[in-house]
C-alpha cells in the first residue's frame, strides 16, 4: 500500500529534477495531482475512470432502517426520502422499524433488526451517544451500520457516517449576513436558535458567531425556540419587542420559521432581512417570490437519508463509489451547507422538503 | 348581592395577593432592565402570548376544581388545529374551520369525560392515553407536515384588533369572564366545587356526579378547541406539534393560581394571574437576552414556591 502512495510522488520528483526548473516542476507537480494522464507515471497513480456499474442490478440487499418519530418536516422528509430511495432499487429490500422518540424503544427496534439479520443498517439515532452500544452490537454481529446525522460516540459503532454540517450551516448564514451588512457599524443581528440543549444547536450558534466575528460583527439578541411553529411565533414576538430596530435575523430552522414569519407579519416589521435554515420548500418559495423579509436559507438537507440508503446498498454489495478512486465506500461524508438565495434557488428545490 | 361580593373577594385579590405582589415585582424588574418593557407593543405582545395558553387554563381550572386532571389538552390543541386546516379544508372558509376545531375539542373532551365518569377509569390514565393518541392522530392527519393557512379571513383572527386590543386578547378576557361567571354565579359552578370537594356529599345532595364530571372534561376540550383556533391563526398554520407541553404549562398556572390539585377549591382570577406571571417571565428573559435554562429554572422555582405557600395556607385553614 505504501508503495502505491509513494509511487507517483517519487516519479514526479524525478521528472521535476530532469526538467530542471523549479517553476515548471511545480506546475507538473500540480498537474500530476489532478490529472489522469501524466505520461509514464500513469500506471502508478490512483485513478479510475468516472462512472461504473453501480446503478446496475447487483446482489439482493436487505436494509434495516430506524429513525426518530417524525414530528416535523425535516425528520418526516428523512423517512420519506429513505423509503423512496430504497424503492428505486430493484435489488433492495427495505425493512423499516416503527419510528420512535424513545431511546429505549429505538434500541429494542434495532435489536430486532439485528436478530432478523438484515444485510446493512441505516440508523438516525435519537441520541448518538445513547445508541452507540446498540450500533456496536450490530457491527460485532457483522452488520455494517450507516450512521445518519447524529453521530455515534465511537467510529467502532459505524461503517460509514453521513450527515450535515451544523457548524458550517452557522458559518454560511453568518457569511451571508456579514456580506450584506458590510460597511455598517454595529448592526443589530438577531439569532433565533432551535432547542438549546442539543449539541447541533450549539454547533450552529458557534459557527454563526465565528463567521460574524471574522467580519467584526456580533450577535446582539439571541433566543431559543423548540423547532415548532408555535414556539417560533412566541419567542419571535418577544424578540421583536426586545429589539426595536434589527438589521438581520438568522433563524436556525425553516419549520419553526413559519411561526417566526407570522410573528414578524403580526408586528408589521420589515426593516431587516432574514436567513432561514435547513432549506424547506416553503422557505425556498418565499425566497423566490422575494416579497417577505426572508432572503436566503442555508441548507441542511434531508437528502442525506436517500444517500445513506444508496451507500448502504453499495456496502451490502461490497462495491465502492464508482467515480471515486477508493475500492470501498468512505468512512465519513459531511454534507456542505449551501446558501440558497433568489439567484440560485431553482438549483436547490429538488432537495427541498415540505415543512 | 352579598353572595356575589363575597365570591368576588374569595375568588379574587385576597387569595391571590402573593401573585399580585409577584406581578408587581416582575413589572418593576422589567421597567428597570428593559427600555421597551412599558411600550404598548410589548404589553400587547405579553397579553397575546398569554392568550392561547390562558384559554386552555380556564378549562383546566374547572377540571382540577372538579377533582380531576386533564393531560390531553396540549394534544387536543394539536389535533383540533390540524383538523381545521386539513380535514375541514381551508376552501370551506373560516367559519367551518373554527366550527370544526371547537367541535373536535368538545367531542374528544367528552370522550375523556365519558371514559372517566362512566367507564370509572382514573383521569390521569385516560387523559394520558388521549395525550398520546390524539397527538398520533394529529400527525396522521397532517401527514407530518405543517399546513400553511392561506385563508386570510381566518388569519385575521390573530392579525386584527378592536379598540387597539388584538382579537386574541379579547378572546382571552372573554373566556376568563365567562368562566368566572359560570364558576361563581351558576349552579354548574357550585356543583363543580361540590363534586371536587366531596363527591359523596355531592351525590347525596342530588348532583349527577358522573354527568357533571363528563361535562367538565367537555369544557376543557372546548377550551382546547378554542385555543387551537387562536394558535392556528396566530402561527398561520396547522401543525401536529401545536400545543406541545401545554398540559404542563396549564397545570402549573392553575396550581400557582391557588387551585388545590386535590379539587374542591380554586379561583380563575388566580389562574389568570398565574398565566400572566409565566408570560411575563418569558418576556423579561427575552428582553434581557437571557438563556432558556435560567428561564426554566426560574419557572420551576416559582411553581415550588407557590405550592409551598399553598400548603401553608391550607394548613392554617384547618
Amino acid at each position: 500500500m505504501s508503495d502505491v502512495i509513494s509511487g507517483p510522488r517519487r516519479g514526479l520528483g524525478r521528472r521535476g529534477f530532469l526538467l530542471g526548473g523549479a517553476a515548471v516542476g511545480a506546475t507538473v507537480l500540480a498537474a500530476g495531482c489532478t490529472s489522469n494522464d501524466s505520461g509514464d507515471s500513469k500506471d502508478e497513480t490512483n485513478t479510475k475512470a468516472v462512472g461504473g456499474d453501480n446503478a446496475a442490478k447487483g446482489t439482493q440487499v436487505t436494509i434495516g432502517f430506524s429513525a426518530p418519530q417524525a414530528d416535523h418536516g425535516w425528520i418526516g422528509a428523512i423517512a420519506k426520502n429513505a423509503e423512496a430511495q430504497a424503492k428505486s432499487f430493484e435489488d433492495v429490500t427495505f425493512e423499516p422499524v416503527e419510528p420512535t422518540n424513545d431511546v429505549a424503544a429505538q434500541i429494542a427496534a434495532i435489536e430486532t433488526l439485528i436478530t432478523k439479520k438484515v444485510s446493512v443498517l441505516v440508523v438516525l439515532p435519537n441520541d448518538g451517544k445513547q445508541l452507540t452500544a446498540t450500533a456496536r452490537k450490530a457491527m460485532l454481529a457483522g452488520i455494517p451500520v450507516v450512521n445518519v446525522d447524529r453521530i455515534f460516540d465511537t467510529p467502532l459503532a459505524y461503517r460509514t457516517w453521513i450527515g450535515g454540517d451544523n457548524y458550517g450551516m452557522g458559518v454560511s448564514a453568518g457569511n451571508y449576513i456579514a456580506d450584506r451588512l458590510k460597511g455598517k457599524s454595529n448592526p443589530v443581528i438577531a439569532e433565533i436558535a432551535g432547542i438549546d440543549s442539543l449539541p447541533l444547536t450549539q454547533e450552529r450558534s458557534q459557527g454563526f458567531k465565528d463567521a460574524l466575528a471574522a467580519a467584526g460583527f456580533k450577535v446582539s439578541n439571541r433566543v431559543a425556540a423548540e423547532f415548532t411553529v408555535a414556539s417560533g411565533q412566541q419567542v419571535t414576538s418577544n424578540l421583536l419587542q426586545a429589539a426595536p430596530k434589527i438589521d438581520a435575523i438568522w433563524n436556525h430552522d425553516d419549520d419553526q420559521g413559519i411561526g417566526v414569519l407570522a410573528a414578524i407579519r403580526q408586528a408589521s416589521r420589515s426593516e431587516f432581512f432574514m436567513v432561514g435554515g435547513a432549506g424547506s420548500l416553503d422557505a425556498m418559495e418565499l425566497i423566490k417570490a422575494d416579497n417577505s423579509v426572508l432572503k436566503a436559507t442555508v441548507t441542511y438537507s434531508p437528502s442525506m437519508a436517500s444517500s445513506a440508503i444508496s451507500i448502504a446498498r453499495l456496502i451490502g454489495q461490497k462495491k465502492g463509489f464508482s467515480d471515486l478512486v477508493e475500492n470501498e465506500v468512505p468512512a465519513k461524508i459531511t454534507l456542505a451547507s449551501a446558501t440558497v438565495t433568489k439567484e440560485n434557488v431553482d438549483q436547490y428545490t429538488s432537495t427541498g422538503f415540505r415543512s | 348581592m352579598r353572595a356575589w361580593l363575597s365570591s368576588l373577594s374569595e375568588g379574587g385579590a385576597t387569595r391571590s395577593i402573593g401573585l399580585v405582589v409577584a406581578l408587581v415585582i416582575l413589572c418593576i424588574v422589567g421597567l428597570v432592565t428593559a427600555d421597551t418593557f412599558a411600550t404598548t407593543g410589548n404589553i400587547r405582545t405579553i397579553l397575546t402570548n398569554a392568550s392561547v395558553i390562558g384559554v386552555v387554563t380556564v378549562g383546566m381550572t374547572f377540571v382540577i376544581i372538579g377533582g380531576g386532571i386533564d393531560l390531553s389538552v396540549g394534544s387536543l390543541v394539536g389535533l383540533a388545529s390540524v383538523w381545521c386546516t386539513t380535514v375541514a379544508t381551508q376552501s370551506y372558509g373560516p367559519f367551518v374551520m373554527v366550527l370544526c376545531a371547537l367541535l373536535v375539542g368538545l367531542i374528544v373532551g367528552l370522550i375523556n369525560g365519558a371514559l372517566i365518569a362512566y367507564g370509572r377509569l382514573v383521569p390521569f390514565i385516560v387523559t394520558l392515553g388521549m395525550l398520546i393518541g390524539a397527538r398520533g392522530l394529529a400527525q396522521q392527519i397532517a401527514n407530518l407536515q405543517t399546513q400553511v393557512v392561506t385563508q386570510q379571513d381566518f388569519n385575521a383572527i390573530a392579525d386584527g384588533s378592536f379598540l387597539g386590543i388584538p382579537y386574541l386578547v379579547w378572546m382571552l378576557l372573554g373566556t376568563f369572564a365567562i368562566g368566572w361567571v359560570v364558576l361563581n354565579l351558576t349552579t354548574f359552578g357550585r356543583r363543580t366545587v361540590a363534586v371536587g370537594g366531596n363527591p359523596e356529599a355531592a351525590r347525596l345532595a342530588g348532583i349527577d356526579i358522573r354527568l357533571h364530571t363528563a361535562l367538565l372534561y367537555g369544557v376543557s376540550g372546548l377550551c382546547a378547541g378554542l385555543a387551537a383556533v387562536m394558535l392556528t391563526a396566530q402561527t398561520a398554520s396547522g401543525s401536529s406539534t401545536n400545543g406541545q407541553n401545554y398540559e404542563l404549562d396549564a397545570i402549573a398556572a392553575v396550581i400557582i393560581g391557588g387551585t388545590l390539585l386535590t379539587g374542591g377549591r380554586g379561583t380563575l382570577v388566580g389562574t389568570f394571574l398565574g398565566v400572566l406571571v409565566f408570560t411575563l417571565i418569558t418576556n423579561l428573559f427575552i428582553l434581557n437576552n437571557l438563556s432558556t435554562p435560567v428561564q426554566n429554572l426560574a419557572k420551576g422555582l416559582i411553581i415550588l414556591g407557590a405550592v409551598l405557600l399553598q400548603r401553608r395556607r391550607s394548613e392554617s385553614a384547618t
